[in-house]
């Protein structure tokens, strides 16, 4: 056995500037988006990361986060989904009317509004996947009409505000269950950090047994050194984000819906054959079909996970805000689109990665944070944001056609 | 000058190309005379599109080594503009005609017969049906191109040749998807052009056509020139050619098989289908089949005799609607109505058309061969992507698929590399009945004899093959049964050991006189 394993581990040895530069494209979206953290954090003069800011940064961004791992699946499928920000402003209203007009509790009403969710994907899907109209204008046609039934639920007016429990959703944090003063520092969380600690430790050990077995079948490319970095990185960042986090209010309820859904999409895209489908549904559909594939179905339902997710965006939002408003997500779908497209996913469907569509909504979220904390104008920040949107993409292209 | 015609009207020298760690093309050589029709052959991957390429100006010059002199004089193109205005026409085997634009438009598509801006139609017109003549296509020249046939599509690319006063006219397999009538009448063009002074480079797989027209021969062998054979004083054996392509001689083009089929596999009964856009029109009617366990059945047909048709409707109703009849496996009766159950239920159908329908070709080799069995390498609907990676690992052994690794992308394979992936994928869902359309289209001698190996290991294991081929040597070399079939029907049925293209074709032209239309099954039949 070490045989076999000897010989691709000592020609790619030599070769670590060559596999890097294989594989830019992986790693061409996070460099940016450290890149760009570095910049604001400079240009800031350390207020980027600061622990409140931080906390803020996750708490603005995780209803875009969310989204985008629904509209990555969907984008992958070959299809697009406009409707997303209206259904979120729909969400909320319905959230608003049913606990503070009708007095729901806060859990019957979050499992009606993802089950609306889920049935308003289920409409768009429907049409899509089995009427076959183009996506682009079934959606479109949704955003309007989501929109509209958004402003007749509210009669145009804000409804709120919400009980506690549900604004616990978005503004709460974890509890601390070892909550003492062991550095003297005041309030530090220790869950939190000891939490962040934990799941270093799990993703190092997962992905040691993964190369591990990668290089049991001689199929590992990526060099030691490169692979040792990497994970001192990771388990690095994360201590870090964990500490600066713990020493602030500690981990929010948000960031751990977010990170379960994160780490359950990005097994579900690279693990599961459900996965597989959709990316050779995008890829070619006919040949899916041909190969036993229910492509419909699978377009179908791709369309139905983005209304649940949708959903729970539009009740993480309104409990941001703690008021359901008419004007709620405007443009939040264009948001999650460019976060999918900054992170490597392709326009005309099968390609595209959970990490690479988290990556890019972060790389928004930084802008429009960093942006902000400058004090620079919502009209120079879309400007901004739309030419790092066509640069992204035009690097991405270029680096594909290269390689 | 035309009256001389062993002058060269154009000579390639010493030409060399380097890819990023391939050496494409290495101090190849070619000479073609005024008004010679010069075949290009070579196998898959031997230099042939890049050496056009090179000539055409899509490598500018500079980017390879080597003089091309064009008319006695020394050429540096840096585009294909500057080759097209010299007369250098390249058509390529996808043909490059805007489907929703008429046969006038399409002809003057960057061309057009227009003063300042302004398109004269009426001049447009007239020059069309003019060219159109000349080239025998008598549909009107206002009919989109995407309501005629492929044969009749790549007459307007030769007709666009014409427009732009070809001089040299390059085509690259331009008989690859047409049926044998087509391609008749595309190689008498060809001869045509040849005594009005226009020569020809032909790019071509197949020996016949090239024994039919070629003056001379140069054969390409991994990017180096291997000779050129001159046909017109003695006839080449195609054996001679093959041998010059593969570097060895292939003493036998089909491989022996052995097993003798045993007892009746699958079974069809009063199959029937109509055309998916047009209800009521009958495009298979009342087919019948047998396939024995270890047999291999060929049907043969011309293009658009309903094969495919029949096979896509077979197979969960992929093609068609309005479909009645029964499958039977092993004597019991199965379900194919959708085309899970039909694989559920032993079949397999391998497409005519890889690109489109057999491959996602941006996926790699490993993607595409589980693709149809995913379940084979997941266990509760996880992927064990080790298991998945040593299955693909398997296959490229076992089928010689040549690639620098399962992780290639199928997108970068030549074209018998690719069918092998298809077959890949198809023998991983282990079929019991497998239908292949076409596997050898388009690819070379050498690719061909190694999948006419795989269907008789298939054969071997007990499987039953059906073979879908325009080739009827193909049919009479691989077989064991021939079914023909014409306009939706089977017409005959014979044992290969007594069967004759002469056979065939008769049984073909018996029933000939309702010949349906050359098209293929339409592509949004199977969306």
């Amino acid at each position: 056995m070490s045989a076999e394993i000897n010989l691709p581990a000592r020609s790619t040895r030599q070769s670590v500037g060559r596999f890097v530069k294989s594989h830019m494209r992986d790693y061409g979206m996070l460099l940016s988006l450290v890149a760009i953290v570095l910049f604001f954090q400079y240009m800031t003069d350390g207020t980027l990361l600061q622990p409140l800011n931080l906390t803020n940064l996750v708490l603005q961004n995780s209803y875009i986060v969310i989204m985008a791992l629904g509209m990555l699946l969907v984008i992958v499928a070959g299809h697009i989904d406009l409707s997303v920000g209206s259904v979120v402003a729909f969400i909320g209203a319905l959230a608003a009317i049913l606990m503070v007009r009708l007095h729901l509790d806060f859990v019957t009403t979050t499992l009606l509004c993802l089950m609306a969710g889920a049935a308003i994907g289920a409409v768009q899907g429907f049409w899509v996947a089995y009427l076959r109209i183009p996506s682009f204008i079934v959606t479109l046609a949704g955003m309007l009409v989501f929109r509209g039934l958004c402003l007749i639920l509210l009669a145009g007016q804000s409804v709120g505000p919400f009980p506690v429990e549900f604004q616990r959703l978005s503004s709460g944090f974890i509890p601390d269950f070892l909550a003492m003063d062991v550095f003297n520092v005041g309030k530090f969380h220790i869950t939190s950090l000891l939490l962040c600690g934990a799941l270093a430790f799990a993703l190092v050990v997962l992905n040691l047994a993964t190369r591990r077995r990668r290089l049991a079948v001689g199929i590992e490319q990526e060099p030691l050194a490169l692979f040792a970095v990497k994970n001192l990185a990771l388990a690095a960042v994360l201590v870090y984000v964990g500490q600066l986090m713990a020493s602030y209010r500690g981990l929010p309820n948000v960031l751990i819906i977010m990170s379960v859904l994160i780490a359950l999409y990005g097994f579900v895209t690279r693990n599961s054959t459900v996965g597989r489908r959709v990316y050779a549904l995008g890829g070619n559909e006919k040949a899916a079909r041909l190969s036993g594939i229910d492509t419909r179905r699978l377009s179908f339902y791709t369309f139905v996970n983005m209304g649940v997710l949708a959903a729970l965006a539009g009740l993480i939002f309104a409990a941001r805000l703690n008021t359901a408003t008419p004007k709620a997500g405007v443009s939040f779908e264009l948001d999650v689109i460019a976060a999918c497209f900054i992170g490597g996913a392709s326009a005309s469907g099968g390609v595209g990665r959970v990490t690479g569509a988290v990556i890019g909504a972060f790389i928004m979220g930084v802008m429009n944070n960093g942006m902000s904390i400058l004090g620079i104008g919502i009209d120079w920040q879309q400007v901004i944001k739309g030419m790092v949107l066509l640069a992204a993409v035009t690097i991405d292209v270029y680096n594909k056609n290269k390689a | 000058m035309d009256t001389n015609l062993d002058m060269p009207i154009l000579a390639m020298k010493g030409i060399s190309k380097t890819f990023p760690g391939v050496k494409a093309l290495d101090n190849v050589n070619l000479s073609v005379r005024q008004g010679e029709i010069h075949a290009l052959i070579g196998e898959n991957g031997a230099g042939k599109s890049t050496l056009m390429k090179v000539l055409s100006g899509v490598y500018p010059h500079g980017s390879f080594e080597g003089d091309i002199r064009f008319r006695g004089e020394p050429v540096a193109f840096r585009g294909i503009a500057d080759s097209e205005r010299l007369g250098i026409i390249i058509i390529h085997q996808e043909l490059a005609l805007v489907p929703l634009l008429s046969i006038t438009e399409n002809l003057f598509l960057g061309n057009e017969q227009a003063t300042r801006g302004v398109i004269d139609w009426d001049a447009s017109t007239l020059r069309a049906r003019e060219l159109l003549r000349m080239v025998g296509l008598h549909d009107p020249p206002e009919t989109l191109i995407t309501d005629i046939g492929v044969g009749k599509q790549q007459l307007v690319e030769i007709a666009k040749a014409l427009s732009k006063e070809v001089k040299l006219l390059i085509l690259d397999e331009p008989t690859a998807s047409l049926n044998e009538s087509d391609s008749d009448a595309l190689l008498d063009l060809l001869l045509q052009f040849k005594a009005r002074g226009i020569s020809s480079i032909l790019i071509s797989h197949k020996l016949n056509e090239i024994a039919k027209v070629a003056d001379r021969v140069t054969i390409l062998r991994d990017g180096t020139t291997v000779e050129t054979l001159d046909c017109r004083d003695a006839a080449i054996s195609q054996d001679r050619i093959i041998k010059g392509m593969v570097g060895r001689e292939l003493s036998d083009r089909y491989p022996r098989r052995t097993t003798v089929p045993g007892e009746v596999l699958f079974e069809v009964k009063g199959w029937n289908a109509d055309h998916p856009a047009h209800p009521g029109r009958r495009v298979v009617r009342d087919v019948n089949l047998t396939v024995r366990r270890g047999e291999v059945v060929g049907i043969a047909g011309l293009m658009g005799a309903g094969r495919t048709e029949f096979a896509m409707s077979l197979f969960g109703r992929s093609y068609g609607r309005n479909i009645r009849g029964q499958a039977f496996l092993n004597g019991r009766e199965i379900d194919v109505s959708t085309i899970s159950r039909a694989m559920e239920n032993g079949l397999a159908y391998a497409t005519e058309d890889r690109k489109q329908l057999g491959l996602v070709l941006d996926n790699d080799i490993r993607h595409n061969i589980t693709l149809a069995n995913l379940k084979g390498v997941a266990k509760r609907g996880v992927i064990d992507h080790e298991r998945e990676i040593q299955v693909a690992e398997d296959f490229r052994r076992r089928l010689r698929i040549r690639c620098s690794g399962v992780l290639q992308e199928a997108v970068n394979l030549s074209g018998g590399n690719q069918q092998k992936v298809v077959l890949s994928k198809w023998l991983f869902a282990d079929p019991q009945v497998l239908i292949l359309d076409e596997p050898t289209r388009g690819i070379d001698v050498g690719a061909k004899y190694e999948i006419y190996t795989i269907i008789n290991q298939l054969a071997a294991e007990g499987r039953g093959v059906v073979l879908i081929s325009s080739e009827m040597p193909e049919l009479l070399g691989v077989a064991d049964r021939i079914y023909v079939m014409n306009a939706g029907e089977m017409v005959a049925e014979m044992p290969a050991a007594e069967a004759s293209q002469e056979k065939i074709m008769r049984a073909i032209m018996r029933t000939g006189e309702t010949l349906m239309s050359g098209e293929g099954p339409n592509m949004s039949a199977v969306s």
